[in-house]
Order: C-alpha cells, then sequence, then structure tokens
C-alpha cells in the first residue's frame, strides 16, 4: 500500500515535470480569468481547447472565481504584474478599469472599429473609443417573457402578444383561497429580478417616455409616462383584482419553477435553470408590446478585454485569443452551452436561430433592446425597488414616489460622473 | 551576548518573556492595528479599489452625516441593540435559573438550548426567511390561513421587518448566555442560599439580594458581549434580505451592511471606511460606558 502510494506519487511527478519541460520549450501560457458559473466555465474550457488545438504554441490557463471577489482580486492581481491577459467583465465596469489602466486598448488593425460597428449588435458601441475598441463580448443577453404551458392550458388562454393580453390572462390564472389570500400568481412582480430593467428600457418607453437623455447621464423617467408606466407596474398587484403580489413564493423564479406563476420575465441566462426543472411544461415568448405594437428590451453583456500586464509576445498570443473567443464559432459555442446569446447578428439572426422556439424570442428582441449604461447597477436597481415600495407600503402616490426616485438616481449618476 | 549573559535570571525571564510576547504583538500589529490604521487613513480618501487613492479630508464624513439612510441605519443599529440586549438576557436569565434547578434531563434540555449557538447563522435565517413567507409557503402564515386569521407581513412591512430579523438573531444567542449565566449561578456559594432559607426568607428576596447581585460580573460580561454582537449584527440581516439588503425602505438595515454595499456594490472605499470608523467609536463608547454604569464599586 505505501509502497504502490510512493510509487505512484513519483510517477505523477516524473510525468508532471516532463510535461512541464517538454511543453514550456516554445510555448506561451496566457491566463484567463472569468467569474465563477458551472456553464460559462464549460463553455469556456470548450473554447481554449479549440484555440489551443489551433494554436499549438500558446496554452491558456483559466482561472474563475465567486463572483463576489472578482473585482478585488483583478484590482490586485494586475498592478501587481499577476493575473489575468485576457480578462472578463460586465460591460458597466468598462469605465473603472480603464480609468485604474487595468485594461488595454484592443489593437485596431486586428479589430477594425468600423467593422466591429457593423458586424456586432449596435450596442456593443460603448465599448468603443475613437479608432479603438476596448473589448468585445462572445455572447450578450435579453429579456422575454416565461409562460408556464399547463398554467395557460387550465385557464384556457394564449400565451399573450400584447400588454392588454397579458394582463387579461395573468387574470385568469391567478387564484385567490378564501380568505383572499393570493395562492397563485398570474405574472411573478419583483423590482428585485429583472423587472427594474423591464419598467427602465420597456415599459417607460411603452407608455410614450424615454428613461434617460443625455447618453444615460440624465434621468428623464420622471414624467407623465413614467408615471403612467409606474401605475401600471404597481397597478398588478395592488387593488381588488391583483394578478400579481410582488414578494410571493420569496422570490419570482422560484414561484415560476414551482408551477405557482403563469407567466415571468426574466433574461435568456435562466433557460438553463428551468431546463432542469422536473414536471415545468413552459415555453417563452418575446416581451409584450403596446395595442399599437411598440416594442422594446433590455439587453446587456460580459466582456472580454486585454490588461494592462499583457506586454510582447503574451500581448500577441492574448490578441489571438481575444480573436477566437469572438468568432462566429466561439458564439455558437456559448449559444448551445451556456444559453447566452450571440453577439453578432450574422451569428444570432440566422434562420436556425431566430426560429428556435427557446432561443428565438430572446434573439429577435435584440434587435429592438436598449442596454442602460449604469453607473452602479445595483444602487441603480435599489432605487427601483425602493420606488415601489414607498407606493405599496407607504401608500405614497406614483407622482411623488417617482420623482424621489428620479432625484436619488440622478445624484448618484452625478457623482459618479463627476469623477 | 555578553550582555545577556551579565544579566540575572530574573532579568533573563523577563527577557524571556517580552520574547514570546513579542510574537502576538508582531501578529496582531500586522493582521489588527495596521489595518485599523490604514482604515482610518482611508476614510479621509477617495478609492474605488481599482484607481488611486486621493485625499479628500473630510467629505466622506461631511456625506455620511447628511445621508438620511445613515440616521436611519444608525438608529436601526441602536434599536437592534436595546430591544436585543435586554430580551435576550432576561430570557437567558429565565431560562438559566430554571434549567439550574431541573434534575430530569439537565443535559439534554442544555443540548437544546445551546444547539442554535452552534449553528450556522446563515443557514438558520434562511430557513426563518421561509418560515416568514405569506401563503402558500410561509409556516406561519399558513398557520394563521388555516385558521382563519388574516396573514401578517413579516418580513415584507417596514414596522415588523426589523423585530422579525431581530427575533432568530436573539434565539441563536441564547445558548451560550444560558451557558454563562448556569456556570456563574453555580459559581455562587451554597452558604448563602442555606443562611437565607435558615432565616426563612421568601423567594423574590433571595433572587433579588442574593443571587442577581452575585451574578452582577456575570451579567456585566454578557450585556458587554451581547451589546457588541448585536451592534454588529449583519448576517441574520443580509440573509433573511438578501433580494433587498436591509429592506424593505431600509427598515432593516443596520451600519455594518451599509459598510458592506458601500464597500463591495459601490466600491466606495472612503465612505465605507468612514462609516467603519464611526462604527469604531461607537462600540467603544458603548462598551466603556457600560463597564463604568455596571462595574464594581
Amino acid at each position: 500500500m505505501g509502497f504502490k502510494t510512493l510509487q505512484a506519487t513519483v510517477l505523477a511527478s516524473a510525468t508532471s515535470a516532463a510535461a512541464l519541460f517538454g511543453g514550456a520549450a516554445n510555448a506561451v501560457e496566457i491566463e484567463y480569468w472569468q467569474y465563477f458559473f458551472d456553464a460559462r466555465v464549460a463553455a469556456m474550457e470548450q473554447l481554449i481547447e479549440g484555440f489551443e488545438a489551433a494554436n499549438p504554441d500558446i496554452t491558456v490557463k483559466m482561472t474563475h472565481f465567486p463572483y463576489a471577489d472578482y473585482r478585488t482580486k483583478v484590482a490586485a492581481a494586475v498592478p501587481a504584474g499577476e493575473g489575468p491577459d485576457v480578462v472578463q467583465l460586465f460591460y458597466g465596469w468598462l469605465n473603472d478599469y480603464k480609468e485604474a489602466a487595468l485594461i488595454q486598448p484592443l489593437p485596431a488593425d486586428v479589430f477594425p472599429a468600423d467593422e466591429i460597428d457593423a458586424n456586432f449588435f449596435p450596442m456593443v458601441a460603448a465599448m468603443r473609443e475613437g479608432d479603438n475598441y476596448w473589448a468585445l463580448p462572445t455572447a450578450v443577453r435579453s429579456l422575454a417573457l416565461f409562460y408556464n404551458n399547463t398554467l395557460l392550458e387550465e385557464a384556457g388562454v394564449e400565451p399573450p402578444t400584447t400588454l392588454d393580453e397579458m394582463v387579461a390572462a395573468a387574470r385568469a390564472m391567478t387564484k385567490v383561497d378564501g380568505a383572499g389570500n393570493i395562492t397563485q400568481v398570474g405574472i411573478t412582480q419583483g423590482m428585485t429580478a429583472q423587472d427594474h430593467h423591464w419598467f427602465r428600457e420597456v415599459l417607460v418607453r411603452q407608455f410614450g417616455g424615454e428613461p434617460y437623455v443625455d447618453d444615460y447621464r440624465t434621468i428623464n423617467y420622471n414624467s407623465e409616462a413614467g408615471q403612467a408606466a409606474l401605475d401600471f407596474y404597481v397597478g398588478m398587484s395592488e387593488g381588488d383584482e391583483p394578478i400579481s403580489s410582488i414578494g410571493f413564493m420569496d422570490e419570482p423564479q422560484a414561484a415560476f419553477k414551482a408551477g405557482r406563476a403563469g407567466m415571468h420575465i426574466d433574461g435568456s441566462f435562466r433557460i438553463g435553470s428551468l431546463n432542469n426543472t422536473r414536471g415545468l411544461d413552459w415555453g417563452v415568448t418575446e416581451l409584450p408590446a403596446t395595442a399599437d405594437g411598440v416594442q422594446s428590451n433590455y439587453s446587456s453583456y460580459w466582456v472580454n478585454a486585454i490588461t494592462t500586464k499583457a506586454e510582447g509576445e503574451k500581448f500577441d498570443a492574448a490578441v489571438k485569443f481575444m480573436q477566437y473567443i469572438t468568432s462566429d464559432e466561439a458564439m455558437q459555442v456559448w449559444l448551445d452551452v451556456v444559453g447566452e446569446l450571440p453577439a453578432k447578428p450574422s451569428v444570432g439572426m440566422t434562420e436556425e436561430n431566430a426560429n428556435n422556439e427557446t432561443f428565438g424570442p430572446f434573439i429577435r428582441g435584440l434587435a429592438y433592446a436598449n442596454t442602460t449604461k449604469f453607473a452602479n447597477e445595483s444602487a441603480q436597481r435599489q432605487i427601483l425597488v425602493e420606488m415601489v415600495e414607498r407606493m405599496t407600503l407607504q401608500g405614497m402616490s406614483s407622482a411623488d414616489s417617482i420623482a424621489i426616485a428620479a432625484e436619488a438616481e440622478q445624484a448618484l449618476l452625478d457623482e459618479y460622473y463627476s469623477e | 551576548m555578553k550582555f545577556y549573559r551579565n544579566l540575572t535570571i530574573r532579568q533573563k525571564q523577563i527577557v524571556w518573556a517580552y520574547a514570546f510576547l513579542a510574537l502576538p504583538i508582531l501578529f496582531y500589529s500586522v493582521i489588527r492595528f495596521y489595518p485599523t490604521g490604514n482604515a482610518i487613513l482611508i476614510s479621509f480618501q477617495d478609492w474605488n479599489l481599482l484607481g488611486d487613492r486621493t485625499w479628500t479630508g473630510l467629505d466622506n464624513y461631511v456625506k455620511l452625516f447628511s445621508d438620511p439612510v445613515f440616521w436611519q441605519v444608525f438608529r436601526n443599529t441602536f434599536v437592534y441593540l436595546l430591544i436585543g440586549t435586554p430580551v435576550s438576557l432576561v430570557i437567558s436569565f429565565v431560562i438559566a435559573y430554571h434549567l439550574d434547578q431541573v434534575r430530569f434531563m439537565h443535559g439534554f434540555l442544555r443540548m437544546l438550548y445551546f444547539l442554535p449557538f452552534m449553528t450556522s447563522a446563515v443557514a438558520m435565517a434562511w430557513v426563518w426567511r421561509w418560515f416568514y413567507q405569506p401563503v402558500p409557503i410561509g409556516l406561519f402564515n399558513n398557520f394563521l390561513a388555516g385558521f382563519g386569521i388574516p396573514q401578517i407581513n413579516f418580513l415584507n412591512s417596514t414596522t415588523n421587518a426589523l423585530p422579525s430579523v431581530l427575533a432568530p438573531a436573539v434565539w441563536a444567542g441564547l445558548g451560550f448566555q444560558i451557558i454563562i449565566f448556569m456556570a456563574g449561578l453555580r459559581s455562587i456559594p451554597k452558604s448563602y442560599y442555606e443562611a437565607a432559607k435558615i432565616d426563612g426568607v421568601g423567594w423574590g428576596t433571595v433572587l433579588w439580594e442574593i443571587t442577581l447581585p452575585l451574578l452582577k460580573p456575570t451579567i456585566v460580561f454578557i450585556v458587554v458581549f451581547s451589546s457588541i454582537g448585536f451592534l454588529r449584527i449583519f448576517d441574520h440581516v443580509f440573509n433573511m434580505t438578501t433580494n433587498n439588503p436591509g429592506g424593505p425602505l431600509n427598515s432593516t438595515k443596520p451600519l455594518v451592511l451599509m459598510i458592506y454595499e458601500s464597500a463591495f456594490n459601490s466600491f466606495d472605499m472612503g465612505y465605507a471606511a468612514a462609516q467603519t470608523v464611526v462604527l469604531f467609536t461607537v462600540l467603544l463608547i458603548v462598551s466603556l460606558v457600560q463597564l463604568r454604569i455596571m462595574r464594581d464599586r
């Protein structure tokens, strides 16, 4: 037993030493960092394998962290000359990383800005500065309306295409017990989930407003349209015949997964976990339009960028890797494995993808999507959460509540952009 | 070396004592005092973790004291303290007092009371969070609905949320306090009670004149210890309100949660450090005041 273990250890070290010296002769190793999410790690492993097969002289080492530690680790590692050569970051963080000199622009000869403008979905243009792009996404996300087939059938309604149909369908699916307590909601509701995006970029626009102006630096939703949108939103769970309940079953996606909610607005990243829910027969459709056909959507994305740590041959290798992970091929892998949508219409809008039963509604939504430029997403979400709470818990009017929210968010933006 | 050789045995002992003491002092300097000093320094600076630190003077403190959320949070923190400490003190004393007199299944009962203290606060907070949900999943509300009683909004209410969050936190701390109280009760010499019995003193007088005065050191310890605990409350609040941390409308947000959010959501390290300095000052003052008031004269 003892001898065998020893033998195995010796053998193992000999093999790894051989691999180390054999491979290191002319290979460049670059590091890639992303946050930990099962499917993303699996997809990246597949991409790295493909990349290394095409570039035998480059090896890519992937490191992943819990989401919460991500920023601190990157910030500590890069200035110390450690850490990633290529790093994944949320689009809203780009400014901070750029100003802290943690990332460098992509070379214009390999990533010509005009070509990228033409090839990628328009929201990606936020990553451009002059003739250079600073970062590029592999995949993008958008919202759609999930529905529970069993509950729709039971209530005898069709998946809605307009807001009015949505309200009617939700009403038909809402169940109340003898005491008037809601036991099944027609549609889930909660600004803490994706609803704050739905409100900002979709409802406000559908009620005739423009949520922000001046490149997302000035709040503009404190308007009649904004108030109407807010009244509509809060009206879903208030009044005599609510079709929803905020905080029902703790979290919106939990209620939908448990089959206690008829409809649920969420992002494409939810597909994977819904697929793993036994006994749930669900479908998905585009976000409901207004009666006169106004549609909108919210999209966001994670980008990859080259850090300032990458120099010389590592930089060249990092550029090659960036090219590979933003290629059409990589986008299809990302869609198949993670369920996130390709960042280029040429991949996303293929006949097959756009008509795909599951991905189709999200991909079609990208065509009319808007991307909020957040200064601090969680703080800005919190402002909308409280806007609704002031109405539901304290009985404030929508006009007063939206004014407070607009003022608070404007203060936050002013502080962010003043620096 | 010659110098050392010329020392007396007593002096050598002192040298060695300091050599051994140097180790923890060095350790503490690196992991405690240096970060503390650094935090105080950062509180006068602007830093987003990524870029350079820039000197901003008292800006962070000015912003803090003019932030209505800070004052709400400050109030919440003291509500946790002012409700949590006396309530847990009284309950744990009553339980310890009676448990001390129970012989039947004494060990088992003591274990039951101590169990919550060993349970992970995160797991406990999530279980209680689900207990508090409205129908159809909340245990408490399902129970009420079963009798036709209207539901109570435990967490989704600006008035009920804080006591609802506090309840499991008090429960979790009871086990420890009971054990300390029982140790205190056991250390009171039996002869006092025997003397009281011979004199025919009533139960209330025994409690008031013998038990409580002699428990004073124990009470001081528990009050200081649990006050610090409630002033630093975080895990229960954060886990019971993760979707809307410290909500609804900041009604459950304690200072530590605000610090966490400023630091790791807004990446405003200077502002977070300023809050930390305020918390440090509050903890210091509260502990000193309690020690002074309850000190043996």
